[in-house]
């Protein structure tokens, strides 16, 4: 790992969109699980998001904007962590594709992808992780996002930390490697097909008796806890950071604190 | 065939609906998919074999000019004639005259999905020719008058008691009136049928797999061995395929065959492998007395050099829709055009254009499944994303959708104004979750989401703004 004069790697959180807007708990849990292993954190505030509607929407110029935005943002740490496989392979992947061919920009791009990592293989490949010491009682379910398994080899990693959670038990889902139908816009573009792939995953999620479905990404989360609490199931959805972190405390996805 | 692409979200609902054909389709998740994976993971050169075939395909795309000359100098050297026809029109006609020049009235077909681009069948048909189909799963469809669904199994959205009802319903007027249920009965009742059918044939018409430069060879695989009696036991046999076709040498072939078959079916090698070298010799004990090649371009040439070229580097092995959550879920036909799944969505824009198909390349995921098991590491995603954002910069699509991203983007270009928007819209939402249990059962703007699902309600403040008010 790359650390700075006091021996400890700056890195910056790239928080995104759907955690900063949506569930901040995973931002602290994140936090947590760095500090932990020795980083110090920083947020830059000018960040906003990866760009991933604009680009899969086939807005090339509003998405280099974006993009552009981001790399300004992050210039200066080590190393950018983002809690997501799917903005982080954004960042590392296609942000350099993005820049083709404009000289100053694809090198700054290819810059900020060099230093910028999921969450979880960031803890274990980079830092060095290999132990938490919470625990949670019961078993949980894993769901592998599909960029972070295909263009980051995002796949043992989670599983390796969850292990060493005190506790919890992991029933492998037979289907992890199955999209779940979100897809960004596309779950509200071609809504119908979106909803029967999740409906698929929800019936195999509860196939797996599992009390808690765990994930690497909150847009599939939001997509799975959203079937699953509309078919009334009690399985608590929570990001693998959430646990990992100890911060089980707060309502799972979908939950409101009880009054 | 008649486009119906543009149609694809309402043949969507349509296909999610039918509970025959998502049982078919389950059957084709747990066969294909399992059958793949099992061979891939069988052979351990397996994905150094993928480089191989990759480059080969690169190697050729780059010469194809050459490789197409030498191809036909072969077939001609052998007695046969090479037809290069520009477009589907072309290649329609051809064949059309070549069938009269014989004076046919019936051809027989091995399954090619080059005659379905051209839409062979309707045209031969309005012009007083009888095609049959002898491959099983053609055969079934075309008693059910529907196009294939898959383009290594073309009636893989049919499940089998639907294939006793149609035999039943067709093969009364040969007598055979008992309503069969096994596989292998229906199977032996439809090669019974089709056997008298290769005899009356005028002309065989087969596809192609592969078309070898340096023997001037045609190949084509199959289960059945079908294409081997078509081609054999006719006067004239027409090969028709596409200029991606070529490889240099039976060598090569063998390089691609045998990644094709393991992606495609999880076999080591299809059943039948048929090379087809010009007419019949003197002394020759069988074949076709005339041997005719039609080459079909029809836009590919068009694609060498741009940023969709890798496309040209399929192999047709249908590994690509096996895999993919979207075909798995709506089948071939909500497709709406000759090539369905992923490859589809990659290359029907370019036959339809993109005003037309838009939604092909539209309904993805992008999970990168395809991609993954692609024996020939076609990006299939990347290319899918180049079409939208040709749609995008055409203005194609639904309009709302078109603004909406540009108005998000306005914000997220701008984080001052995108912080503020953010920090009341959370609190709005996150305040109104609370009071419902955490969730919002619907939600305006949102009711693609509402409509089979909750929306899991924000916490309320945002991360950033937490932070930055010192919270750790
Ligand atoms: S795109 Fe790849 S996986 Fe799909 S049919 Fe072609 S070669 Fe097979």
């Amino acid at each position: 790992m790359n650390t700075n004069s006091n021996n400890r790697a700056r890195v910056g959180l790239f928080v995104t969109c759907l955690v900063d807007l949506y569930r901040p708990t995973v931002g602290f849990a994140a936090v947590k699980l760095l500090l932990d292993a020795g980083c110090t954190v920083e947020v830059p505030e000018s960040q906003t998001c990866c760009g991933q509607p604009a680009y899969s929407s086939g807005d090339r110029a509003d998405t280099k904007a974006i993009a552009r935005n981001t790399i300004a943002a992050f210039q200066d740490f080590d190393y950018v962590v983002a809690p997501s496989g799917s903005c982080a392979a954004m960042l590392k992947h296609h942000y350099p594709k993005l820049f083709e061919g404009d000289a100053d920009w694809e090198l700054r791009a290819k810059d900020l992808a060099a230093r910028t990592h999921e969450l979880l293989s960031f803890l274990t490949d980079v830092a060095g992780v290999t132990n938490v010491d919470v625990s949670w009682d019961g078993k949980v379910t894993y769901h592998d996002s599909c960029s972070g398994l295909r263009e980051l080899k995002v796949k043992e990693q989670p599983r390796r930390l969850l292990s060493a959670v005190e506790g919890l038990t992991l029933t492998e889902l037979p289907t992890a490697e199955t999209c779940c139908g979100f897809g960004g816009t596309f779950c509200i573009k071609y809504a119908d097909v979106s909803v029967e792939m999740v409906t698929r995953k929800a019936e195999d999620i509860r196939g797996t008796d599992a009390d808690m479905l765990l994930a690497g990404d909150m847009g599939c989360l939001l997509n799975m806890a959203g079937r699953l609490k509309r078919e009334g199931s009690e399985i608590e959805v929570r990001h693998v950071a959430e646990v990992l972190a100890g911060m089980t405390g707060r309502p799972s996805i979908g939950e409101a604190e009880q009054n | 065939m008649q486009s119906e692409a543009h149609n694809f979200k309402t043949a969507a609902k349509g296909a999610i609906a039918d509970v025959n054909l998502q049982q078919a389709l389950g059957n084709l998740e747990t066969g294909f998919v399992a059958a793949r994976a099992r061979a891939a993971a069988g052979l351990d050169e397996f994905e150094a074999m993928r480089d191989a075939a990759v480059e080969l395909k690169n190697h050729i795309l780059a010469n194809l000019d050459y490789y197409l000359a030498r191809f036909e100098e072969r077939v001609v050297a052998q007695g046969g004639t090479v037809h290069f026809c520009a477009t589907a029109e072309e290649a329609r006609q051809t064949i059309l005259d070549l069938c009269r020049a014989n004076g046919a009235k019936t051809v027989t077909k091995g399954k090619s999905m080059v005659a379905e681009e051209i839409a062979l069948n309707p045209f031969l048909e309005a012009n007083g020719i009888d095609p049959i189909e002898t491959d099983l799963g053609e055969y079934i469809i075309q008693l059910a008058e529907e196009p294939p669904s898959h383009i290594i199994g073309p009636a893989v959205h049919k499940t089998k008691d639907q294939v006793s009802d149609l035999f039943h319903e067709h093969h009364g007027k040969y007598g055979k009136t008992e309503r069969l249920t096994e596989p292998e009965d229906l199977v032996n009742e439809a090669r019974e049928i089709l056997r008298q059918k290769y005899f009356d044939a005028d002309v065989g018409i087969t596809g192609a797999n592969f078309l070898i430069a340096e023997t001037g060879s045609t190949i084509i695989v199959t289960n059945e061995g079908n294409g081997d009696l078509t081609q054999m036991l006719t006067p004239a046999h027409v090969v028709i395929s596409s200029i991606d076709k070529v490889v240099p040498t039976l060598e090569d072939v063998s390089t691609i065959l045998r990644v094709l078959a393991r992606s495609a079916t999880g076999q080591e090698m299809s059943a039948y492998t048929t090379l087809s070298t010009g007419p019949k010799r003197d002394g020759d004990l069988d074949g076709p007395g005339e041997f005719h090649v039609v080459l079909l371009d029809n836009g590919r040439s068009d694609l060498l050099g741009t940023n969709k070229q890798d496309m040209l580097r399929c192999i047709r092995c249908g590994a690509c829709m096996n895999h993919c959550p979207v075909y798995l879920a709506v089948g071939g036909h909500t497709y709406g055009w000759v090539y369905p799944g992923p490859i589809g969505a990659a290359l029907d824009p370019h036959f339809l254009g993109i005003e037309e198909a838009h939604h092909l390349p539209g309904a993805s995921t992008f999970c990168g499944r395809c991609q993954e098991v692609c024996p020939m590491r076609i990006p299939l995603p990347e290319i899918m994303r180049h079409w939208r954002e040709e749609a995008f910069e055409k203005k194609v699509g639904a309009t709302p959708e078109r603004l909406g991203i540009r108005a998000w983007a306005f914000f997220a270009r701008r984080p001052r104004l995108y912080r503020l928007a953010t920090r009341l819209a959370m609190r709005v939402l996150g305040r109104a979750g609370s009071v419902r249990g955490g969730r919002f059962e619907s939600l305006p703007l949102a009711s693609g989401w509402t409509r089979g699902r909750d929306m899991p309600a924000p916490e309320g403040r945002t991360f950033i703004d937490r932070w930055t008010a010192g919270e750790r």
